[in-house]
């Protein structure tokens, strides 16, 4: 769970107003994330979460300035933003009938000029991201006859077609069980250690957050209320008072933390939500 | 794939020119060919030669033009809208197209020595006009694609009533009205052919071309602009390009029915359904399929002709079913 060590920061946000027209969705981000590292957008619904995520990749307005390895990305054209930047939505629209293959090879489009049709090496870097992610097999598939799990691992192998440094991943294990949300999460990991890709994702899991994530951000109705390390951000009390919710934060045997809800003793007075 | 839908065309144009309502012998017709190409002695006459050069084969290039112009926009605007049962006519460009033919027809001007006909020309700018009409409406009211659709249908139902009006009006004048909508291609000279190449040939360039950025589309707007394209301006150029070719197609075939739907789609259950196949198949298929219903529709019941949009729906809705229920287990 270390990232590698670097100067540089992948990504850096100065006084980041997200807004949906003039309605600020995630004011005043101040963050930074080093080359490698996985940062987690964490907060209740409603936060500002995926907001902010687009502002970062450029489909949601901001001001502030944002920096990807230290070059602000109003300076970089569309093109040029999408070589630095992947973006995964939460519920990715996939055009059934399209194989895998020409779904992936999607994520070639920024390294192509508009009206250019695809090269070979664009074809080559596919077939390596589907070899990579267990999708060899599956390449002359159509996406509709692909389970959730394949189906999140063919979104994955779009957005590293791109073969941006900084991956954007908005609630990546959607729909996914226990088992198949690690599984895409253990891929994510490795995919950061070993090509050094940078990594923010809003993930709803507190637990699965604090334990892949090297950082945690918590907004709230769209301010940050706490940046630090999974053990500072995830405390019983930050969580009751920002997601009025009763938790106990507990340790496993190897250091691990998990967040367990637990129910209320006092059962004669429910909550109205 | 590409290679055997060009060699399919190319034979369908071979075949349809060397047969005909005028019973010439096709091997006379492959020796007035190959006499033209060689400088030799043909046997046609000049009359039946003049059959074959003048009448035959304009006529097949122009049915390939038009099935191909409307398949292509057919297939444009399914991707554009991402709707399967979109076709060229949804803007308004049927609805357009009528109107100022209908309007042409019962005001009957006076076009002596005209090089087109003032039906073509008023057909085609009812066209371009009704597509444009619905653009702007599209777009004051907001724009996206939903909001474009639907003035679509405002633009088409008050267009069609501007029609009905002008037709009920004249009521002398209903069959040829009539027979311009069902669509025909038994006007046709090279003169049609040389006035609709270069809008149907730009335009289906232009589409070729966006066939990826159409693969785009299909996987929305927020992820297609994080991959650095700019979904409307993509909209824009197709719907444009659609929009030219459809307005040349109707210029000189009236509304043909059936054909910028059913191709597509055939397309896509044999080849495929990324775009980058789907628009130049589509480009092969449309032309293929226009010249076979038009010649069922000019020698079935020779020398009377048939209307090739009643030929492209009759041949065309049992073919689409049969190819459904061959891959219905690629559907499903």
């Amino acid at each position: 769970m270390t990232a590698p060590k670097s100067a540089q920061q992948a990504l850096s946000l100065r006084a980041v107003n997200a807004r949906h027209g003039s309605r600020v969705v995630a004011a005043d981000v101040d963050v930074t994330l080093e080359k490698g590292g996985w940062l987690a957008i964490i907060g209740p619904n409603g936060a500002g979460k995926s907001s902010l995520l687009k502002a970062i990749v450029g489909i949601v307005h901001h001001d502030g300035e944002i920096l990807v390895d230290d070059v602000p990305t109003s300076s970089l054209s569309n093109r040029e933003r999408a070589r630095a930047i992947a973006y995964a939505p939460q519920t990715p629209q996939l055009p059934d009938r399209l194989t895998v293959t020409d779904y992936v090879l999607l994520g070639r489009t920024p390294h192509l000029s508009p009206l250019a049709r695809e090269r070979r090496s664009d074809l080559a870097v596919v077939s390596q991201v589907l070899e990579r992610l267990d999708l060899g097999t599956l390449a002359t598939r159509a996406l509709h006859t692909l389970s959730g799990g394949e189906r999140q691992r063919a979104v994955l192998a779009r957005v590293l077609a791109q073969e941006a440094g900084l991956l954007l991943l908005d609630e990546p294990t959607t729909g996914l069980d226990i088992g198949h949300a690690q599984a895409l999460l253990d891929l994510i990991d490795r995919l950061r250690h070993e090509e050094g890709a940078t990594v923010v994702s809003t993930l709803h899991d507190l637990t699965l957050s604090a334990q892949y994530a090297t950082q945690l951000l918590l907004l709230d109705k769209g301010n940050v209320v706490a940046t630090g390390s999974p053990a500072e951000v995830l405390t019983r009390d930050t969580i009751a008072r920002h997601y009025d919710a009763r938790v106990e934060v507990l340790t496993t045997g190897d250091g691990q933390l998990v967040v367990a809800p637990t129910r209320a003793q006092d059962r004669a007075t429910p909550r109205v939500p | 794939m590409l290679a055997t839908a060009v060699a399919g065309l190319v034979a369908v144009v071979a075949v349809s020119t060397l047969l005909g309502a005028a019973n010439l012998g096709w091997t006379r017709v492959v020796a007035e060919v190959w006499a033209q190409l060689t400088g030799g002695t043909s046997p046609l006459s000049a009359t039946e030669a003049a059959i074959v050069w003048e009448v035959r084969l304009p006529r097949v290039v122009l049915a390939g033009l038009v099935g191909a112009a409307l398949a292509v926009s057919g297939a444009a605007f399914q991707g554009v809208f991402r709707n399967p049962l979109a076709d060229p006519y949804l803007l308004g460009a049927a609805a357009g197209a009528g109107m100022a033919a209908t309007i042409v027809v019962v005001a009957a001007p006076q076009t002596a020595g005209w090089i087109v006909g003032p039906l073509p020309l008023a057909a085609f700018a009812g066209a371009i006009g009704g597509v444009s009409l619905t653009w702007v409406l599209g777009r004051s009211a907001g724009g996206g694609t939903a909001v474009l659709l639907l003035a679509g249908v405002a633009v088409a139902s008050f267009l069609t009533a501007v029609q009905t009006f002008a037709q009920q009006l004249n009521t002398d004048t209903i069959k040829q009205v009539y027979s311009w909508m069902l669509g025909g291609l038994n006007t046709s000279g090279w003169t049609e052919v040389l006035v609709t190449v270069p809008y149907i040939a730009v335009a289906a360039a232009v589409l070729c071309l966006c066939g990826r950025l159409l693969d785009v589309l299909a996987v929305g707007d927020d992820e297609a602009a994080s991959l650095g394209i700019n979904p409307g301006r993509v909209r824009v150029v197709v719907l444009l390009s659609a929009s030219l070719a459809t307005a040349a197609a109707v210029s000189v075939s009236g509304l043909i029915g059936f054909v910028g739907i059913v191709v597509p789609h055939v397309v896509r259950l044999l080849a495929g359904a990324s775009y980058r196949v789907v628009v130049p198949l589509s480009l092969a298929g449309g032309a293929m399929f226009l010249i076979i219903a038009d010649h069922i529709a000019r020698t079935a019941f020779a020398p009377a002709e048939l209307p090739i949009g009643v030929i492209t729906a009759f041949t065309g809705a049992p073919f689409f079913l049969l190819v459904l229920r061959m891959y219905r287990s690629k559907l499903r």
